[in-house]
């Protein structure tokens, strides 16, 4: 998992380990990984896994109980101005400066990090422009929506083109366009070699976007690979959601039950679905939920099959296939919001 | 170890950050002038109007009250001015704007960003102090002034701005968001009244106990030096090099003590 050979990473992460005073555990509790120059990798979990502190480490504001972390080769804790000057950092909620306009609020991040002049002012104007932000370029952060404030802190982050971008939630609470946009720039990023580590509980952009997940809970690493192979490693837990044109009675259930690969059964409610009332079930078309060990799309000839026997016809079929989210069921035993 | 290309940091990147910093504040402070005089000015003006120039008028105070007061306003304008610079911004900064983050990721160390916050509140403080002579000549007709005493002068301004700035650094890194209003009317208004500005410490023997409470405020030792530079025959004060010892004292302390709160806040 963690590649002995740490030339040419851009982040290393060795036997990391945050205990808070007062606490009783560990926040972090020995994680190791490590992420290659352009690659997107995303650290998932709830809140309180330790994803948070993890990153804090990593950009200089939590000093380790134990453990090393590089970034682009550099100690964190050792040379921590050396490793600052590498990295940037895009929380999610919005810490841009209010006292000036956002077209200084890039202009003096570059500053902070040491561009001269006519760089950084024609730096601030091309990436306002690719963000779409120019004609906003005079105002102060205050009248800015969510995820103007967050395209603006990407562009921020951008200015003194770090090695590798912390993006912390980069998509949540934005509307569906602005996650496209954020999105696409992202992959832009990546393809121009900046290391992505994003920290997230969204599933989707999970999937979407990283090269590969980390899942972590309770301070731990608790596995780490590509969102396919994750999802690949839960073999066999497809779905099958079948739609009958009538009501059945149980005889019904039983013998999809029965059916080979089947593990088990669950009838599904519409209207408890939708958190009403119970309609009465006796009457709603019948909707059962197959969970599988084998392939799903094997399974829909026989399902049909056994509505047919019972005097029912198939209206709907759905299959899924397992997410991140299975995953992440899989390995805690519960689900991540 | 490790052969990616690690980059060396270019001499001189820490400080470029530093005065990057610096000019930020600056720069802020320049495009609200007003706002900043008006914030630094009212309260000293308003001392200044009322006890120097109404109470004197009507003939409650003494002639020569005023020579008293000049000196001790300028050490509350010295003091008050280089606190509020940095306790208050710093709160909110680290309470909910989180606008210093991007500064504490800047490739300078921690305590560069502490530093620069202290700078820019003595510069922001001997600004007002400055500003409050021609004041003080336009409301008064004419301040206390004796060339003699400038080292003195200057070392008062500096010493009590150092001082205020301490404390700002002090409350704005222990002062929780929601106890900003406590702040206020729990520190700020004791300091003002107990640090000498309006009468002599010296005189204070009549109620002994008050006099106590007065010496443990280092803002008395700059009414008291500034005293001592500027009206050291009409009216009693403590001894400049006690006032220079004790506020290089405080000073010391307070700063230490500011600089690791600051390092609890900035790095977990």
């Amino acid at each position: 998992m963690v590649p002995t050979e740490s030339e040419g990473l851009a982040v290393e992460v060795l036997d990391l380990v945050k205990r808070y005073p007062k606490s009783p555990v560990n926040a972090v509790d020995g994680v190791s990984f490590a992420a290659a120059p352009g690659e997107v990798f995303g650290l998932l979990g709830p809140n309180g896994a330790g994803k948070t502190t993890t990153v804090g480490m990593l950009t200089t504001r939590v000093r380790p109980t134990a453990g090393t972390a590089r970034i682009g080769g550099v100690d964190v804790v050792r040379d921590s101005v050396r490793a600052r000057a590498q990295l940037a950092v895009v929380p999610q909620q919005s810490n841009l400066d209010r006292s000036i306009s956002i077209r200084d609020n890039l202009i003096f991040h570059a500053a902070y990090h040491g561009m001269p002049a006519r760089e950084r002012e024609e730096r601030a104007d091309e990436l306002l422009d690719q963000f779409g932000l120019l004609d906003r370029a005079g105002d102060k952060p205050d009248f800015f929506s969510g995820g103007q404030s967050q395209r603006v802190m990407i562009a921020r982050a951008l200015m003194h083109a770090p090695r590798v971008l912390f993006l912390d939630e980069p998509t949540t609470g934005l509307d569906p366009a602005a996650r496209l946009f954020v999105w696409d720039r992202l992959r832009e990023l990546s393809a121009s070699d900046v290391t992505l580590i994003l920290t997230t509980h969204d599933m989707d952009e999970a999937a979407l976007l990283a090269g590969r997940v980390g899942i972590m809970d309770h301070g731990h690493l608790l596995a780490l690979d590509t969102p396919d192979a994750l999802i690949s490693s839960l073999e066999g837990e497809g779905t099958l959601e079948l739609t009958a044109d009538q009501a059945a009675d149980g005889t019904v259930v039983d013998a999809l039950a029965r059916l080979a690969g089947v593990e088990r059964v669950e009838t599904v409610h519409l209207a408890t679905e939708n958190g009403g009332p119970e309609a009465p079930p006796s009457e709603e078309p019948l909707r059962v939920r197959l969970y599988l060990t084998g392939d799903a799309a094997l399974c829909v000839a026989p399902a049909a099959a056994v509505l047919t026997e019972h005097g029912l016809a198939l209206q709907d079929v759905k299959l899924g296939a397992p997410t991140l989210e299975d995953v992440f069921i899989h390995l805690t035993g519960r689900t991540l919001r | 170890m490790s052969a990616v290309a690690a980059p060396v940091l270019e001499p001189g990147t820490q400080w470029r950050a530093f005065r990057a910093v610096l000019y930020r504040d600056l720069y802020v402070t320049w495009r609200e002038f007003p706002a900043f005089l008006a914030q630094v000015i009212l309260q000293p003006l308003f001392l200044l109007f009322v006890f120097g120039k109404v109470l004197g008028t009507l003939g409650y105070t003494q002639h020569g009250y005023t020579d008293l007061l000049f000196p001790g306003l300028l050490a509350l304008t010295a003091v008050i001015t280089a606190m509020q610079a940095l306790a208050f911004p710093l709160v909110a900064e680290f309470g909910w704007t989180k606008e210093i983050e991007d500064r504490l990721l800047a490739p300078m160390p921690t305590s560069y960003v502490a530093a620069e916050k202290v700078l820019f509140a003595v510069l922001r403080s001997l600004t007002a102090t400055l500003i409050m002579i021609p004041v003080g000549i336009i409301i008064l007709g004419s301040i206390p002034w004796r060339w003699a005493g400038f080292p003195l002068f200057v070392a008062g301004l500096l010493l009590g701005a150092l001082v205020g700035a301490g404390f700002g650094l002090l409350m704005g890194t222990l002062v929780q968001p929601q106890r900003i209003t406590l702040l206020f009317s729990l520190v700020f208004t004791p300091l003002l009244f107990t640090g000498c500005s309006q009468y002599p410490w010296p005189s204070l023997d009549q109620i002994r106990w008050f006099q106590i409470v007065t010496a443990c405020n280092p803002m008395t030792y700059v009414s008291e030096l500034l005293r001592g530079a500027l009206v050291p025959e009409q009216v009693p004060h403590i001894q400049p090099w006690i006032c220079i010892v004790v506020l290089i004292f405080a000073v010391s302390v307070l700063l230490t003590v500011g600089i690791r709160g600051f390092y609890r806040r900035a790095i977990d």
